[in-house]
């Protein structure tokens, strides 16, 4: 195993358990999830928490078995055959990641840990040459923490200020208000594709054309939509994506940041290190070129080898496919919870994608998520990072139930035979 | 479920449906806040401590879990006319019964009631909810007469 292993990521995704071609198998999609077959407290797994983290198939996690077992060398300059074949390996899942979002060129892929990262290094590097004092970057209400604080962190540092688009009680974008906000001071529109605490699926196209016909860039927070719908960055017409790789069913600490050549190009570096230069004396050093000037230090080699794994993994059955089933489940699943009682979904947006925030009466979300936890079923409770959203529906935190391809409809039943336990406890 | 009952005792869910001392205190001479910013609990605690050092008043209002909740109006109830020097000691007892295996366990007579958060034991996540109005009380003692504002 050495030449052929470098090839491995290629084939790696459907060797182990390939789903049938063209037909969407949601029990053989199933089987190739070992931690599914996991109980919590006696019962068996219900997983709903995939707005967090998604579980990984088995193809991914002998793909990580498999570098560390054939192919681990450190990549870039090894002049010997298992690093060549490491470094293959690696510049493939480039490749498979930029074919992912359907980036022109995988050279505008940059590897880092995640989502959050990727939003960080853009707006230390991009900003640090392009925001000024005075100057200003619209937010929208619903965006995570993490596309808040870095542009936070940013504007402190620089003197500039964020505008925020509100969003109404539907859990929508006021996209009425967008033009009111641009100003000759805009720098950047930084926004996310999909809610993590609303599921709401937001117009990007539209806004990015709003933002361009201003001459705003935009950068769209990708981490909740590249997991459940086709995204294609030219289509979308943005100038950044990001996505993380933990929640498209790969390992955690890999994911990418998008941005147009030019772009990047123009950036400065993020961290200084190995790897990231092209040459280095102590009177001044010169950088390697794009995407590599970002990446100093030794990536993470297996996780990016992992996600072009689970990358094949989800393109082997389809990201239309995915989206097609995962609607019809949401529907299902807002049916369900809609017919219980003291039971309030929040986010109600037309268009919605894999996430339904509720709340009961009487009962903080806490306590739901506890007594659901003893059913075995996993959801999510809290603000979600996403506290501007909490403020606005005035509740301190939201139970949430996320789910992903693997799910079915038992799952979503156990689920509401659980909030049932919850009524039981606290009426 | 064997568990979750334990957790979630009547007594518990009383205080939870009912919380006692429930109410703001615009003569109180200590207050503080008490945030659990990972489940978004929120509360203030507030105290009327006299020149003899016993809490005269104490009372606390905020949103949160049935198990802050339920330990916030519980530890109110338990305080009221105990000295301030007793309490450091009283919630030492009670971070060790949420905390510590039941084969260390201290005696919990001390906790009266209190007795009941017990079963906290069993779910490490939630002991922050069950000791979040004790950190705030912490905080309100140590602060030198902070005048209460409304924020």
């Amino acid at each position: 195993m050495n030449a052929s292993t470098s090839r491995q990521p290629r084939r790696g995704g459907r060797s182990e358990s390939e789903p049938p071609p063209g037909a969407f198998n949601p029990a053989a999609i199933r089987a190739d999830f070992p931690l599914l077959e996991t109980t919590a407290h006696g019962k068996p797994l219900v997983y709903l928490d995939n707005a967090a983290t998604s579980q990984k198939p088995q193809a991914v996690l002998a793909a990580l078995v498999r570098y560390y077992s054939n192919l681990n060398a450190n990549i870039h300059r090894g002049i010997y055959q298992l690093s060549a074949a490491a470094t293959a390996a690696y510049e493939n899942a480039r490749e498979k990641a930029a074919q992912f979002i359907h980036a022109p060129s995988a050279r505008e892929i940059v590897f880092v840990r995640g989502s959050t990262e990727a939003i960080n290094l853009a707006a230390a590097s991009w900003g640090q040459g392009h925001v000024h004092a005075g100057d200003e970057i619209i937010l929208s209400e619903m965006e995570h923490h993490s596309n808040i604080v870095p542009w936070q962190l940013l504007a402190r540092r620089t003197g500039a200020r964020l505008r925020v688009l509100p969003i109404t009680d539907a859990g929508e974008l006021r996209l009425d208000e967008l033009e009111n906000l641009f100003t000759p001071r805009t720098r950047l529109l930084a926004i996310t594709h999909i809610s993590n605490a609303l599921g709401t699926v937001n117009p990007i196209r539209e806004i990015v054309s709003q933002a361009h016909a201003r001459g705003v860039p935009v950068l769209v927070d990708g981490a909740q939509s590249a997991p459940h719908i086709p995204v294609n960055v030219r289509d979308i017409d943005c100038d950044f994506f990001v996505f993380s790789g933990h929640k498209i069913c790969g390992p955690t600490g890999i994911g990418a940041l998008w941005a147009r050549r030019e772009i990047l190009d123009a950036m400065e570096p993020y961290q200084g290190g190995g790897d990231m230069i092209s040459s280095v004396t102590f009177e001044k050093s010169t950088w390697n070129e794009t995407p590599y000037k970002f990446e100093a230090g030794t990536p993470n080699i297996a996780g990016a080898i992992g996600l072009g794994v689970a990358i094949d993994y989800l393109t082997g059955i389809g990201m239309d496919q995915i989206e097609r089933y995962e609607r019809e489940l949401l529907a299902y699943a807002r049916e369900k919870l809609s017919a219980i009682d003291s039971l309030r979904i929040i986010g109600t947006a037309k268009d919605r994608a894999a996430v339904i925030s509720f709340v009961m009466d009487g009962v903080h979300p806490h306590d739901i998520g506890a007594i659901v936890d003893g059913e075995g079923v996993a959801i999510r409770t809290g603000h979600h990072c996403c506290q501007p959203v909490m403020d606005h529906f005035h509740i301190p935190a939201t139970a949430r139930m996320s789910l992903a391809f693997y799910n079915n409809r038992q799952d979503i039943d156990r689920l509401a035979a659980a909030i049932e336990k919850v009524k039981e406890v606290f009426v | 479920m064997s568990d979750l009952r334990e957790l979630y005792q009547q007594t518990i869910l009383d205080h939870t449906r009912k919380p006692r001392n429930f109410r703001e205190m615009p003569d109180a001479n200590r207050a503080a806040d008490g945030h659990n910013p990972l489940c978004g609990d929120k509360l203030k605690l507030f105290l009327k401590i006299d020149d003899q050092g016993i809490i005269a008043d104490i009372s606390f209002v905020g949103s949160g879990c049935a198990i802050s909740t339920a330990s916030a109006s519980m530890m109110t109830e338990a305080l009221r006319g105990r000295r301030v020097a007793e309490v450091a000691e009283l919630f030492a007892k009670f971070h060790d019964m949420v905390t510590r295996p039941l084969d260390e366990q201290q005696e919990t007579e001390a906790l009266g009631k209190l007795a009941v958060f017990a079963g906290v034991r069993e779910f490490p996540v939630r002991v922050k909810c069950a000791t979040l109005p004790w950190h705030a009380l912490q905080a309100a003692i140590k602060k030198d007469h902070v005048p209460v504002s409304t924020e």
